[in-house]
């Protein structure tokens, strides 16, 4: 389609939209509250949806534990969370939830002699290192995975994520994952007991002790790592394929992911087989009311979401965020139609 | 003909009881206030208090995965950085505040009384980046591995000093909360200090007494209890401080003999953990958390109370 055309679509949904709203004789704000980790983005397309539109969306970004009780409280028309919930969970709440940005977690480490994307490591290797049994970089199983690299004997120090986040759920599922021990001693959540190591407060945080100590590895989001241009590892997948973080390799995780099974979205991106899958990748997820009690907000919510799935990808390209696999895109607008009523009548009839 | 005139004294009358029922209600405003935030964060910790009785106290796990909870880690962390803090400020404010009133220049009086002053209007979170991106690399760098290397062998004393410099940790921390409450007790102190009649320091200086002396035997018996009162509310700001201490503390739920290693406060705990708790006892435990800095404070005042009530008993026998 040509940008011709697209403009002359924008404008006539531009008035379209504007029929509508002097129609109802009030502009409907759409307020959102929840994950920190996707805000940026979400604040992006707000932005340029209010600028197309007139209809502002407004997001408070307090954290997806925030969110969910703020969406079961019915304060707001959507809540938004970095862990999907439980369908069961769900169901009792009477909420829909579905995915709507895709992003990864990159381990960064600060050893001398190392580059960006020269060290190779493994889920198993992640694990024991935050649990304190491999201890120094020639560590043996090191070695065995980089054979030509110049490894020292440094100390290494494990730095993590103090407050509670969306990256230290993934991290945390994924070493899990791959550590029978990891998961039995520690587990996954947006805050764990670590054992060892040190916390640092948010990305900014991680990312300025580990470069400022010699031997540390932390974990950051990918935009941060690229953005700050960090020293990122490779990692073994599922598949035992050596990956490299990159948007490609993130979109190959949600791609490979079997999401047509899985009930209620409830899937965690982590550890994904496939020969491109980079094993930390997750989603971040909208809730919404099946019934909602305000249709109209609920309606007005709906159409922002998809505007941001058709138009709202390339915004996200350029803050490193990864756009959901169209196959995907189809099935959760067949969710909003199917699950989704007011009154016995679906709220949302587009494509 | 009257002195007053009686429809100017009515008008006075009422003026007078207005104002004294708008000042009686600011007052009970504040214990109103206080009540219902002691009520509320009793109502919110009760979950967690009832779950674990006094068990949360005493515990060090504190495990959002198992849902176990327990706030000895996070107290320990509280009062020890808070008391790293005061050992640093305390002298460090009292010099101020006695060079400021006895011995400066007066051209320079002024300059050093602003700066003092504009310390203390330094945000918070300005103190936390600074301390993590300036103060921690030299601590770090220089001054930790020093303190590994001669007093990390010392008997007893040297447990307070091993494990690696990782420049973020309790002892961190607590320079970081010297900084931030150092106005307060300059400041107050200073101004207690000019309090102090000058006839009687002038008394002091006549019997042959030392500045020192002066200070010690007539300024600060006089102005003993703006002193209290200037640490208590030094000590009040490092125990509740969040932002800055969240930074440079390390956020480790662990107790570990050493200073040097990364610890956790009440408020930090808080903060890091609050936006993304799910779950009604995790919630519950971080009120329950909100609930003891509370008791702390409230103590560490009544404990300010009764000590200046005993000094001034004390004081009255002697004259």
């Amino acid at each position: 389609m040509s940008t011709f055309s697209k403009s002359i679509i924008k404008r006539l949904t531009v008035m379209t939209v504007a029929a509508t709203l002097s129609a109802a004789a009030a502009a409907v704000d759409i307020s959102g509250a929840g994950a920190t980790f996707p805000y940026p983005i979400y604040a992006k397309w707000a932005d340029a949806y209010k600028k197309l539109t007139g209809v502002g969306l407004n997001y408070q970004s307090i954290g997806s534990g925030g969110g969910i009780k703020q969406i079961k409280a019915k304060t707001v028309t959507f809540g938004a969370s970095d862990m999907p919930l439980k369908p069961d969970d769900l169901k009792a709440a009477g909420l829909l939830q579905f995915p709507m940005i895709i992003g990864g977690v990159v381990p960064v480490v600060n050893v001398k002699g190392i580059q960006a994307g020269q060290l190779r490591l493994d889920g198993a290797i992640v694990a024991g290192i935050y649990l304190g049994d491999i201890t120094q970089w020639n560590d043996p199983k090191i070695k065995a995975l980089n054979p030509k690299l110049a490894l020292p004997g440094t100390a290494i120090a494990p730095v993590y994520r103090s407050d509670g986040s969306g990256t230290n759920f993934l991290f945390t599922d994924y070493l899990s994952k791959s550590s029978a021990k990891f998961n039995s001693s520690i587990g996954a959540n947006a805050s764990v007991q670590w054992p060892a190591g040190i916390g640092a407060k948010g990305n900014e945080g991680v990312a300025n002790m580990t470069t400022q100590t010699d031997g540390a590895i932390g974990y950051v989001e990918y935009a941060y790592a690229k953005q700050n241009k960090m020293a990122y590892t490779l990692l073994t997948n599922k598949s035992g394929a050596v990956v490299a973080p990159s948007a490609e390799s993130f979109q190959a995780a949600a791609a490979g992911a079997d999401w047509a099974k899985a009930d209620s979205y409830y899937l965690i991106l982590t550890d994904q087989a496939g020969a491109n899958s980079w094993p930390i990748t997750g989603a971040s997820f909208i809730l919404l009311y099946k019934q909602p009690s305000d249709a109209a907000s609920v309606g007005e919510a709906l159409k922002f979401f998809a505007w941001a799935y058709k138009d709202g990808a390339s915004m996200a390209a350029e803050l490193d965020y990864v756009p959901l696999p169209a196959t995907l895109i189809a099935q959760v607008k067949k969710t909003w139609t199917t699950e989704i009523t007011s009154g016995g009548h679906p709220l949302w009839s587009g494509t | 003909m009257a002195i007053i005139d009686p429809r100017h004294a009515a008008k006075q009358l009422i003026y007078e009881r207005v104002f004294r029922a708008a000042t009686l209600c600011a007052a009970i405003l504040v214990l109103l206030i206080l009540g219902g935030v002691a009520i509320s964060l009793l109502r919110g910790a009760w979950p967690a208090l009832q779950h674990f009785g006094f068990a949360f106290v005493e515990r060090e796990i504190w495990n959002p995965v198992t849902d176990e909870y327990g706030a000895l880690a996070p107290i320990y962390g509280t009062v020890l950085t808070s008391v790293i803090a005061m050992l640093l400020a305390v002298p460090a404010g009292f010099g101020i505040a006695l060079f400021l009133t006895e011995l400066c220049p007066p051209l320079l009086k002024r300059p050093i009384g602003v700066a003092v002053e504009l310390l203390a209007a330094v945000p918070s979170i300005i103190f936390g980046i600074w301390g993590l991106f300036v103060l921690a690399p030299v601590l770090q760098r220089y001054v930790q591995p020093w303190l590994i290397a001669h007093l990390g062998g010392l008997p007893v004393a040297g447990a307070l000093f091993k494990g690696p410099p990782y420049g973020i940790g309790l002892l961190t921390a607590g320079v970081v909360l010297a900084i931030m409450v150092l106005p307060f007790i300059a400041a107050t102190m200073r101004d207690v200090f000019d309090t102090v009649p000058q006839m009687l320091k002038e008394s002091g200086y006549g019997l042959g007494a030392t500045t020192w002396e002066v200070m010690w035997n007539v300024v600060v018996p006089h102005s003993r209890v703006g002193i209290v009162g200037g640490i208590m509310l030094g000590l009040g700001r490092a125990l509740g401080e969040t932002m800055a201490v969240t930074f440079v503390i390390g956020n480790a739920h662990r107790i570990t003999a050493s200073l040097l290693a990364p610890g956790t406060t009440i408020s930090s705990t808080i903060a890091n953990e609050f936006t993304e708790a799910v779950g009604d006892l995790y919630t519950s435990s971080l009120i329950a958390l909100g609930l003891l800095l509370f008791l702390i404070t409230f103590s560490v005042i009544a404990a300010a109370q009764a000590m200046l009530r005993r000094l001034e008993r004390r004081a009255g026998v002697a004259v």
